[in-house]
């Protein structure tokens, strides 16, 4: 049985280029960076390698580049790091409904440590309104934090113009950016887009898992949270993932590579299996075709069919997808993003997230409808109740 | 001062008469078997009534004494601190020693049981008695003297080498496995089976294990759970085959001929059946279930009775009369609760009904189950010549 991944937002395949880097640096390079040595300058010269490379697809400075073990890092050291740095400025922080768990359970954390945060509402698009968030700065707000595009239904936020306004209105406050889902996708500039602090992890763009990066406008005030030998400039302690690190500086070269040809292939799967899965009955697509929605992302949930048994349905075919993943938050301002886009509730339980990749095919799609067109009407014979 | 050995204690197998031996063998092979794991490399035998396992090696007592603790068949473990005889004096400084490492606060009383097995040795047992009492009070001021209730009993034996000890570690009780005939459990997932399997193994029944999958609607995690389950029991009762039957078919095949607030009960039948069919190509005597009488429909006493109906092996049922809680408790101390409770939906709630029957009557029960005569045998032999055995250890 043939495998066809549709799970591209979950975790990508290495690319066959990184493997090799990452086993080259792991049993030749294999110094520490900090090792006075030539083997120790062998490696630091991959971490320097990593950071230029980074730095180059952002149009940032390589010193603006902190290496962490992944995106929960990297959120988790700009929402707490920022805000431990700059409490003396103020202690509020605005955030959206639709957030991750890495972003929303430090957040939480905060304001258990007296912060106080605000959370935006969204649209039935997954939208977030710049009025709102107009309305809710304050003098004291010292961090807005936004996803760039959300990793359940792939919603693009105005991430320009929320830069824009916090520039104008709230001069002293960062923008933070999750750009987890959106890195390798989107074209993302922080110094245009007025973003001081986004996160991005590898194993999105078939790198490394374990390994992520934060960029940190170098005016941006960040406290460190992991210490020790003080290792990239204190921000980050700890001999640095080398493997990983050069893995992630490959990948996100390649990323954008080809970056136009790529983006518009991977977009022209989503709408063709946007096309053909909306011809299936009960079938309700949460994603929109086109600009203004992630091109790897498509939602779709299946009228009385539980997504767990749909998935594991498919998965039978050798079909891999995921399901829209439950809020398991009792914070009452979190409302999980199928909830937050307003989205009935007998559909909460019966939606999936297919998410496409540079190596899928329009095969594979075929594939996969057919697969769909077989198994609805089977599963939904029998039902629960 | 190290323990270097222990003195494991047997209650029930004491009293079985010609047989005792074929129980005493089956404790040591299984003392044996929970022995092998540590480092110790003890060398387990018997000794007129008793069971010595000795280490060669070195090895790290907790782990011994958790291990000991799952052996089915030990009434009571008690380390032992061994010196060579260098003479009396020696001796008796040896003991001082042992007291005072082991009992760090020495507000106790206490009664000296000296045990010459050598008959060589030139001080008498009542002569120790007294010998060490004295020394002990006498080095030690906070201590007292019981002889019919005392706190700590120290023993002293004699034997080509000398034994001393005081500490008593209940053991779990109960028959070595091996000595009771086999077993096939149902097993769920749940917080119930798991405890029903580890009380049966405890009286010294052989286990092996049923479970129930239903792909897609229920998930390889789920599967993964139940295996977890079966190694969980089988520290107790030794290796557990598991037979997982591919239900989906006869799941489905029920829920399109019969009524639907019948499903569960009709849905239990089968895998009762199923179950009586596996254990007797192994050659199991019955069948176990975590059953407990009312917690849900399918467990009222009719739901019981019509479940029960449909195998003729005895089906042990050793929580029926537990409450809820009283089932986590011994989840909780055996170490099955953590897995038990996590959230892998398993077959009997997928398609429950809304409102299932909660008094199935029997007759009509059997007249939806002719709905199925058409396709259920070929279902129930294709279940059962595919299904996949997983050894649990």
């Amino acid at each position: 049985m043939k495998e066809i991944y549709f799970d591209n937002s979950a975790t990508t395949r290495v690319l066959d280029s990184v493997k090799d880097i990452v086993v080259k640096v792991m049993t030749e390079d294999y110094g520490n960076p900090s090792a006075r040595h030539r083997k120790g300058k062998e490696a630091e010269d991959y971490v320097k390698a990593a950071a230029d490379q980074v730095a180059k697809t952002l149009k940032v400075q390589p010193k603006e580049i902190l290496f962490t073990s992944g995106g929960t890092e990297s959120n988790n050291l700009a929402l707490i790091g920022s805000a431990l740095a700059n409490r003396r400025a103020g202690k509020h922080i605005i955030t959206t409904r639709i957030e991750h768990p890495s972003v929303y359970n430090p957040l939480i954390m905060l304001e258990e440590q007296g912060f106080e945060v605000t959370y935006l509402n969204v649209d039935s698009q997954g939208h977030i309104s710049l009025d709102e968030l107009k309305e809710n700065l304050r003098p004291d707000t010292i961090l807005v934090s936004v996803m760039f595009v959300n990793n359940e239904i792939g919603a693009e936020e105005p991430v320009p113009e929320i830069g824009r306004i916090v520039r104008e209105a709230a001069p002293s406050a960062l923008f933070h950016v999750d750009a987890i889902q959106a890195y390798g996708k989107y074209r993302i500039w922080p110094k245009k887009m007025g973003i001081d602090l986004l996160s991005v992890s590898a194993h999105k763009i078939h790198g490394p898992k374990g390994v992520g990066f934060l960029y940190i406008n170098e005016k941006a005030k960040v406290k460190p949270l992991i210490l020790g030998g003080g290792q990239q400039r204190g921000m980050r302690s700890g001999t640095e993932n080398v493997p990983g690190i050069a893995g992630l500086g490959l990948a996100a070269q390649e990323a954008y590579t080809d970056f136009d040809e790529k983006i518009s292939y991977i977009r022209g799967l989503k709408d063709y299996f946007i096309d053909n899965v909306s011809e299936l009955d009960g079938v309700c697509v949460n994603s929109p075709k086109g600009e203004g929605s992630a091109p790897q992302i498509a939602s779709v949930s299946f009228e009385g069919i539980r997504s767990e048994i749909l998935l594991h349905a498919l998965e039978d075919k050798g079909i891999y997808v995921s399901s829209g993943s439950a809020c398991s938050s009792n914070h009452p301002a979190i409302s999980g993003t199928l909830k937050g886009i307003g989205l009935k509730r007998e559909l909460l339980d019966a939606t999936l997230r297919f998410s496409f990749g540079i190596f899928n095919t329009r095969e594979e799609i075929d594939g996969c409808i057919g697969a769909l067109r077989e198994l609805l009407p089977l599963l939904r014979r029998y039902q629960r109740g | 001062m190290e323990y270097q050995s222990f003195l494991i204690k047997y209650a029930e197998i004491g009293i079985k008469g010609k047989n005792r031996y074929l129980f005493e063998d089956a404790l040591i092979k299984q003392i044996n078997q929970a022995l092998k794991k540590t480092e110790g490399g003890f060398l387990v035998s018997k000794e007129s009534g008793r069971i010595y396992a000795q280490a060669s090696k070195p090895f790290d007592y907790d782990e011994a004494v958790e291990a000991l603790k799952k052996v089915f068949g030990i009434a009571a473990i008690c380390p032992m601190v061994q010196v060579e005889d260098q003479g009396y004096e020696d001796l008796k400084e040896k003991v001082k020693q042992y007291v005072d490492e082991v009992y760090p606060d020495k507000r106790f009383t206490f009664k000296v049981a000296a045990r010459r097995a050598n008959k060589q040795y030139p001080v008498g047992s009542e002569q120790m008695n007294r010998d060490l009492g004295e020394l002990i009070l006498e080095a030690f001021p906070e201590t007292r003297v019981d002889v019919h209730n005392p706190d700590v009993l120290l023993r002293v034996e004699v034997r080509h080498k000398i034994n001393i000890f005081s500490e008593i570690i209940p053991g779990p009780g109960g028959m070595p496995v091996g000595t009771n005939g086999k077993a096939m459990l149902l097993l769920s997932g749940g917080i119930d089976s798991p405890v029903a399997g580890y009380m049966i193994a405890k009286r010294g029944v052989r286990i092996e294990a049923v479970y129930f999958h239903a792909p897609p609607y229920t998930s390889d995690r789920a599967k993964q759970k139940v295996v977890d389950l079966a190694k969980i029991v089988a520290q107790y009762a030794g290796p557990i085959p598991l037979h997982i039957v591919n239900f989906t078919d006869i799941q489905l095949y029920i829920y399109d001929q019969c009524p639907h607030e019948e499903l569960t009960i009709i849905m239990r039948r089968y895998m009762m059946r199923i179950a009586e069919r596996l254990a007797e190509q192994s050659g199991c005597h019955g069948l176990i279930t975590g059953e407990s009488i009312g917690q849900v429909a399918s467990q009222t006493m009719q739901s019981l009775a019509a479940t029960d109906d449909a195998c003729g092996m005895p089906v042990f049922r050793p929580v029926i009369g537990f409450d809820k809680q009283e089932i986590v408790d011994v989840a909780e101390k055996i170490g099955t609760y953590e897995t038990s409770i996590q959230p892998y939906e398993d077959c009997c709630t997928i398609f429950v009904a809304k409102h299932p029957v909660t008094k199935p009557n029997l007759g009509i029960i059997r007249r939806s189950e002719e709905n199925l005569q058409e396709k259920i045998d070929e279902l129930v032999e294709q279940a059962i010549t595919t299904v996949e055995t997983v050894w649990c250890r």
